[in-house]
């Protein structure tokens, strides 16, 4: 056994003295015969044999080892209860190069960080994690643990453990074992000479697999807590090897390689992933643009799926493009998902107040119940633009402009329902002057990815106005309050 | 050059122009944005995104990477937020920066996803345990969401805190204008952080003082640094006061509407002003007070049962009639709808 040297004294990975202690600053905080400070002394030994004492993050968590960093002479971060393997996660991302360990007790590990752990080792994390499970709650005086055998008496199972009550003892190692991200689980246990060798052996096979980038690795460590067992230590390990052991097999778990086909991510420049490559969007500057005096608001509204939300992005694009202030609201959420959507833009040479409008210029009502619902919304000498060829008979809109464009039996004409929202947006442009054709048109075919369909918006934008063009509008003639000039 | 994005979006780029390439969130409405951008755009130029398991591990992820020296943010909406809570103590304990970009939905409980201001006590007052401060700054538009994205990753390195970006879920959805410069941030040094080398061995990130001397001479220092902040970094904006005869108070999407609402007001002749508080902690009471001076009457409006009025009315200690209208579940509501409950209050009749 030349690789594992026997060593007596204090290990160059412990600090010399632990001043981050209040008092005796020569001994630990661990009570004699506690298993925290023979799996210490297993990790220092093992970071130093491999030379690892410089690159490792030692992340203590809440437990009886909260104090693991007045020892350990490395990087040291402490964590919350059960979150240390999630901390673990966030050094290990932010400093690939470090060796990080998350050290956690049976109720951080297995009750209050369940659900840290098991993603922790189904990402594949490279961190390595020393679990110790003493089957109790040792830091808080002994209360029962996710770990604790079925009738053992803790502080909160007076009666002992009761499966019926309580469950059962839950084992990590089989059930990270599961998963298909760990290369490297073993269960050991503290109870004699022969089996704390064994887990030095696991304790530095698991440091090295991280040092080599292996993937997740995780030592059980099964451990006396003499103290809380109110047991002579030499009594405590022998319970830890006859007792705890029997409910948790000693063995491999897992030992294998990783082997996963990587998805690479391309990668782009700074100014292109903000959008500042020039690429996405034509520039506002080197045109002839019109004054625009006035703000003028829209309401378009109709099914899920028309378009909706596009239309109104399409006008406040264009425009943003005429150096105007614009605003976009959208409905979000369930809403969006299920029957209706509706946005709300505004367009102003001025800084916009409110994005919400409830009286627009315009609306745009892709369907009957948007007519209904916000037609009488429609501020005095404003313009409608409704998805049909003429008005429910019912329904009389006074004082308004409206137009009424089969858009969608146009969209379909020109072979895809989709582009109805396009066409609408030909007649509104039409109707109301708001914003010019040409800076629409731009609009369209810089935003446009699919070739085939910007021939087909670019027809349905034409199509649009020279319906309204060939079409009389219906009520007043003049156009809508604060469109252009 | 100016584009046209989504308030959620713009946070995300702001964070990358801020050196930000590490983001752990978890999806919820109306902040989901934030983490689908992060995912597509972080790791393009290099970065780190990870979809926490939930909002508790999140915010320990985001501990992890800003120990380690990193810029690093998160992004959820209220459920998500009370869920944060604890890591966002510890990482004030532990005096680690990092950017929360909290996006209100309506609560308590489930709630829905339409905006309210419901969490204005949970970050301003420290929704987590111990004696803490949230920096937290409430955009208004969309270039906002970007500036003070940027404006939080400073504070935060400056203040060792974390730093909250508060907004709304219509200010998250909502599309405008944007204009982003092609400036990279300069990163500070960070000698107290852990990087698993030689230099930083020495370091440690912790948030645990046993004995109670220690622990006070912590929370001193805290308060310290708190003390520093309210002194030089509360953030407001006016619109229209000099003359004002009622002061208007709000922020976030309701100062959009108040702003309208000023307008249609004098409009009528009503003489009236917009007070906006830009960081709510530290919440800029002495500007305020300066402000509501020459006022007659300062009226707060808010999309809660009364949160940041308390403040208002904390700043103000009486000297002015403090009115509040409030619409919640996520309603906002419209200028017009402000403006004639202002008339109702000023008993004016139009
Ligand atoms: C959120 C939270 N809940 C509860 C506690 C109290 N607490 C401190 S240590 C501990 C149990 C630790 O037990 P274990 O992980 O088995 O470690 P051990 O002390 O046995 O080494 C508990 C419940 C806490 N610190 N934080």
């Amino acid at each position: 056994m030349s690789e594992y040297k026997l060593v007596h004294g204090r290990s160059p990975v412990f600090y010399k003295r632990f001043e981050r202690k209040e008092e005796n600053q020569h001994q630990t905080h661990y009570c004699p015969g506690c298993g925290h400070g023979v799996t210490h002394k297993m990790i220092a030994e093992a970071l130093d044999e491999l030379g690892l004492q410089d690159r490792t993050i030692m992340v203590s968590p809440v437990g009886c080892s909260v104090f693991a960093y007045y020892y350990f002479d490395t990087g040291n971060v402490q964590a919350a209860h059960g979150r240390a393997s999630a901390v673990a996660t966030g050094l290990k991302r932010a400093n690939p190069g470090a060796i990080v360990i998350s050290y956690q007790g049976d109720g951080d590990l297995a009750a209050i960080g369940t659900a840290e752990i098991i993603h922790a080792a189904n990402r594949g994390e490279n961190i390595t994690v020393f679990f110790l499970n003493n089957a109790t709650y040792g830091m808080t005086g002994g209360q029962m643990a996710p770990t604790t055998l079925v009738g053992q008496v803790s502080t909160t199972t007076p009666w002992g453990r009761r499966p019926n009550n309580e469950g059962g003892p839950i084992k990590m190692a089989e059930l990270i074992s599961t998963l298909d991200a760990p290369v490297y689980v073993e269960r050991v246990a503290l109870s004699d000479s022969k089996h704390i060798i064994q887990a030095r052996r696991a304790v530095k096979k698991a440091l090295e697999l991280q040092k080599q980038g292996a993937g997740f690795t995780m030592v059980e460590i099964l451990s006396p807590c003499p103290t809380t067992l109110k047991m002579e230590p030499k009594m405590a390990r022998r319970w830890v090897g006859e007792t705890l052991a029997k409910e948790f097999p000693l063995g491999v778990f897992r030992d294998r390689k990783r082997v996963f086909e990587p998805i690479s991510v391309p990668q782009a420049s700074l100014a292109e992933v903000l959008g500042i490559d020039g690429k996405s969007v034509t520039k506002e500057e080197g045109h002839v643009r019109r004054k625009h005096t006035r703000a003028t608001t829209l309401k378009i509204a109709g099914f899920g799926g028309q378009g909706i939300l596009l239309l109104g992005q399409l006008i406040a694009e264009t425009g943003m493009r005429e150096h105007m202030e614009v605003s976009w609201l959208p409905s979000y959420g369930p809403e969006m998902r299920s029957g209706s959507a509706h946005c709300h833009v505004t367009l102003s040479p001025e800084r916009i107040g409110s994005p919400m409008v409830s009286h627009p210029d315009i609306l745009v009502a892709m369907n009957e119940p948007s007519l209904r619902k916000f037609g009488a919304q429609v501020k005095p000498g404003g313009t409608i633009l409704y998805n049909g060829r003429s008005l429910p008979e019912d329904l009389h809109f006074d004082g308004v402009t409206v137009a009424c464009v089969p858009a969608s039996a146009i969209a379909d004409q020109i072979g895809s329902t989709k582009v109805a929202n396009i066409v609408m947006l030909g007649a509104l442009l039409e109707a109301t002057d708001c914003l010019p054709f040409t800076t629409a048109q731009e609009v369209l075919s810089s935003l446009a990815k699919n070739p085939e369909l910007t021939e087909k918006d670019e027809r349905a934008l034409e199509e649009g106005r020279n319906y309204l063009d060939t079409e009389v509008m219906v009520g007043a003639q003049a156009g809508p309050d604060g469109c252009g000039e | 050059m100016r584009q046209l994005c989504k308030g959620n979006v713009a946070v995300v780029k702001a964070a990358i122009m801020a050196g930000c390439r590490f983001f752990f969130g978890y999806p919820i409405t109306p902040a989901s944005e934030i983490a689908e951008y992060a995912a597509l755009l972080i790791p393009q130029v290099g970065g780190t995104f990870v979809q926490a398991e939930s909002e508790v591990s999140a915010i320990n992820m985001v501990y992890g990477a800003s120990s380690a020296g990193k810029r690093v943010m998160t992004a959820s909406s209220g459920p998500g937020i009370s869920l944060m809570q604890e890591g966002i103590s510890y990482l004030a304990g532990a005096e680690l920066p990092c950017v929360i970009a909290e996006v209100m939905r309506s609560g308590p409980g489930l709630g829905n996803i339409a905006p309210e201001q419901s969490d204005y006590f949970a970050m301003t007052k420290g929704g987590g345990h111990g004696c803490y401060r949230n920096i937290v700054l409430a955009p208004s538009s969309v270039q906002e969401m970007a500036s003070l994205t940027l404006l939080a990753f400073e504070l935060a390195d400056k203040y060792r805190n974390p730093a909250v970006l508060l907004a709304d879920g219509f200010v998250g959805q909502m599309m405008e204008p944007l204009e982003l410069e092609l400036v990279e941030a300069a990163l500070p040094e960070k000698p107290w952080a852990v990087k698993g080398n030689l230099e930083t061995r020495p370091n440690l990130i912790c948030s645990i003082h046993l004995t109670p001397d220690a622990m006070e001479a912590h929370v001193r220092h805290l308060e310290e640094k708190y003390k520093q902040c309210e002194r030089d970094e509360a953030r407001w904006e006016t619109y229209l006061t000099e003359d004002a005869e009622v002061l208007l108070v709000g922020y976030g999407i309701v100062s959009r509407v108040l702003r309208s609402t000023v307008d249609l007001a004098r409009q009528q002749g009503v003489k009236v002003g917009l007070f906006r508080p830009i960081s709510l902690w530290p919440f800029p009471s002495k500007a305020l007070v300066e402000t509501a001076r020459r006022t007659a009457k300062v009226m707060v409006f808010e999309l809660s049962t009364g949160q940041m009025v308390e403040d208002v009315r904390l700043a103000l200690g009486g000297s002015k009639p403090v009115e509040f209208y409030s619409r919640v579940g996520g309603n906002v509501p419209s200028a017009e709808e402000c403006k004639a409950e202002l008339f109702a209050r000023m008993e004016v009749s139009v």
